[in-house]
């Protein structure tokens, strides 16, 4: 939260410093001495495990990039060579490639967590929104380098997803042209893939600048979800209490990083992936990487035509609109009550909504077919449903329990049951 | 009107609707379970057998590199820390100042490429011409067809694949292999396998499209009561049979010994730095896992005098 700095020089450059460009203040009353809300729980640790996340794929990317050819003839060869013939190239590329499967563990954790604990509501809605950006960039980044090993789901890959534009009426076809630089799939795409896919992470390092910055004027959310109200009783300084907390939670998030990355490199990958890129064999199934497989189900759950709306584009319609409906999630969410800790209904639906997701994330990397379909319907029916109907409601006609007065009276709360109950927030109706 | 009961109803109803998703689903195609084997590279600590990898080697030489090309490989991977004919220290005969844990000066590896079965195609000399050459240990390894025309041309239209990453570009991995190269049965009585095709219940295919005219309904479907066979048809003969390859060190010269060995060469040549990873994979946990109760306890400790 913005709060007066309490930064003194410590000696005579920083003094000098200070004056002219206070870089170090801006650390120290951002980091060290930022009051943070004394009740955050390891949900809360994600953005921190984020950022690292963000880091060593900028990091192992550049050095892959080093040894990379932008080539359909070489690209898949020359990722082979830094598999075999670079110096650690291995652990470059398998962490770089299980970093981007770890990148979406977090984020989904970061997410789900910020609509459980009602982090989006005011003042918060730009830092939710930054967030949703963050999020469009990452799939964006990630797919496009998906494609970048050149082999049979990279190549068919990039082909599916690539078409999917030309479902936009009237331009949809030219978008596609420009996507690929030509007229298929081919070497123009992989170039510039290529290229957005090294600009891209700078840019979402950009929003997550912004993102830290709108957290920290209102400060951070808390898992009782009411407002800091006395400083010294309700918050601790952001150093050494969090930095010691978040580190404890990046060392144990990199201990699973590292088990996949040592012991089971390929397990998130798919085995098509070390077949060449081949325009004229097409692989059995074409199945994303798992982290977009949610969003492949609604895709192909839509079947059927509405109206002048042909099923190609209502499923591109449907999932784009399921991430772009997070940009009104706090205007949808009415409830006045930020946590779902004292919303026990409204939990109940968020952990279906959870439970949805998982199940939509199983049926996509299932073939289009049978009752695969069906329950694909249901679920996206339900993920929809969540958002324009149930929160929206739930929020004008659900009881809510008692909140506390305070995060310090929370947290003693938790230790003694029979303390007085807090006030009860003026109900909506 | 109590909100909270209708919607906790409403949830419950939902949520039976939902529930089931694990409801059985049938569809053709289907291979038979792979024959999982006790592979020595399995697990954290596994390790490749230099034995197994040395004889997987001759398998390969001897029968698959007559059709299948190993082109991410040089001869020179074969000598590497972990590889085949990796040597820690040269054998007697060799002069003094030779370091034969450099692949390149590795006596076993320059003698393999030197008689490889395949020349190298070196070229354009002063002249203009290609010529052809014997393999160095620096050379990748040298394929048995010149483009994929050929190949398809000598092999009934079929295009042998590449084997370097074959043990990573097929679900179930060494398994697979393993289980193809001894899978190989008569083709049951319900299906037409044309000439030129093999059946194997392990190979993904679909042998409905191979049952015979009276088996299949008006509509191109398995007649009721048929069963459409595991596997499908490839163009490869049943490579190996008993005793094909003589084994130097004792070892049984059998169709399931050879495939056995030659799958964990491929795996090995998919992918060469296992060892070397698994090895600093051990290092990295132990170090990430002291730390972690380092900072468990500094956490531990710091937030002990916070009114909680």
């Amino acid at each position: 939260m913005s709060h007066a700095s309490t930064y003194k020089p410590g000696n005579g450059f920083e003094k000098w410093l200070d004056d002219r460009l206070p870089l170090v203040r801006l650390a120290h009353d951002s980091f060290v001495d930022f009051p943070t809300p004394k009740n955050l729980n390891y949900w809360y640790t994600f953005g921190g495990i984020l950022t690292v996340c963000l880091v060593v794929q900028i990091i192992t990317g550049v050095v892959l990039a080093m040894h990379y050819t932008p080539h359909t003839d070489m690209a898949f060869a020359s990722v082979e060579h830094i598999m075999r013939d670079v110096n650690y190239g291995w652990l470059m590329r398998y962490v770089h490639a299980n970093g981007a499967s770890m990148f979406f563990i977090a984020v989904y954790i970061h997410m789900f967590r910020g609509i459980y604990y009602g982090s989006y509501k005011a003042p918060r809605e730009i830092l939710w929104m930054l967030g949703v950006v963050i999020y469009l960039l990452m799939m964006a980044t990630a797919f496009m380098g998906y494609v970048l090993p050149w082999g049979q789901m990279s190549y068919w890959g990039a082909t599916v997803i690539t078409n999917l534009f030309s479902a936009i009426p009237l331009i949809g076809d030219d978008i596609r042209t420009l996507l690929w630089g030509g007229f298929s799939v081919d070497n123009p795409t992989l170039n510039r893939f290529f290229s957005l896919h090294y600009l891209l992470p700078f840019a979402i390092f950009g929003v997550v600048v912004l993102h830290v910055w709108a957290l920290h004027v209102p400060g951070n959310n808390n898992p009782a979800g009411v407002e800091v109200k006395d400083v010294k009783k309700d918050t601790v300084p952001f150093h050494p209490y969090y930095t010691v907390k978040d580190s404890f939670a990046i060392v144990v998030f990199l201990i699973l990083f590292a088990a996949f990355v040592f012991f089971n490199p390929n397990a998130l990958g798919h085995a098509d992936n070390y077949i060449e890129a081949n325009p004229l064999s097409t692989p059995a199934s074409i199945v994303p990487e798992w982290y977009y497989l949610p969003f492949y189900a609604i895709l192909r759950a839509v079947t059927f035509d509405i109206g002048p709306i042909s099923s190609k584009l209502g499923g591109v319609i449907a999932m784009f609109g399921s991430i772009l409906i997070l940009f009104v999630l706090p205007w949808l969410d009415t409830s006045k009550v930020r946590s779902m800790r004292y919303r026990p209904v409204a939990r109940m639906w968020f952990f279906l909504f959870v439970i949805s997701c998982i199940a939509l994330g199983y049926l996509g990397g299932k073939p289009a077919e049978g009752t695969y379909v069906i329950f694909s319907q249901l679920f996206t029916a339900y993920y929809f449903a969540f958002f324009l109907i149930i929160l929206p409601l739930l929020g004008i006609m659900e009881t809510s329990k008692p909140l506390p007065r305070s995060i310090a009276e929370s947290v003693l709360k938790n230790k003694s049951p029979d303390a007085p109950p807090g006030v009860q927030p003026a109900p909506a109706e | 009107m109590n909100m909270t009961k209708i919607f906790r109803t409403l949830f419950i109803v939902v949520l039976a609707c939902l529930t089931g998703v694990t409801a059985g689903h049938a569809a053709g195609g289907k291979a038979k379970k792979l024959e999982h084997q006790h592979w020595h590279f399995a697990g954290p600590f596994g390790t490749y057998d230099q034995e197994s990898l040395q004889r997987g080697f001759q398998v390969y030489e001897t029968v698959c590199s007559s059709c299948h090309g190993l082109e991410l490989l040089s001869f020179r991977n074969l000598g590497q820390k972990g590889g085949p004919f990796y040597l820690a220290s040269c054998p007697a005969g060799i002069p003094e100042g030779i370091d034969c844990s450099n692949p390149n000066d590795n006596p076993v590896v320059k003698a393999i490429a030197e008689n490889y079965k395949f020349q190298i195609t070196d070229g354009p000399d002063d002249y203009g011409d290609m010529f052809q050459r014997a393999a160095l240990p620096s050379d990748s390894f040298p394929g048995p067809f010149a483009n994929d025309a050929i190949a398809r041309l000598a092999n009934n239209n079929a295009l042998p694949p590449d084997l370097s990453l074959i043990a990573k570009a097929r679900h179930g991995g060494a398994d697979y292999i393993y289980s193809l190269l001894t899978g190989y049965v008569d083709p049951p009585s319900t299906v037409e396998v044309s000439p030129g095709q093999y059946y194997n219940p392990y190979f993904p295919g679909d042998m409905s499209q191979a049952l015979k005219p009276e088996y299949i309904d008006e509509e191109g479907h398995a007649r009721e009561g048929v069963e459409v066979p595991l596997g499908g048809v490839l163009a490869m003969a049943p490579p190996l049979q008993d005793g094909i390859i003589e084994y130097a060190d004792g070892s049984p010269q059998t169709v399931e010994q050879y495939s056995k060995d030659v799958s964990e060469f491929l795996m090995w040549a998919a992918e060469p730095k296992m060892e070397a990873r698994k090895s600093l994979g051990v290092m990295s946990l132990i170090y990430l896992v002291i730390l972690a109760a380092l900072l468990y306890w500094s956490n531990r400790k710091i937030w002990s005098n916070v009114k909680k």
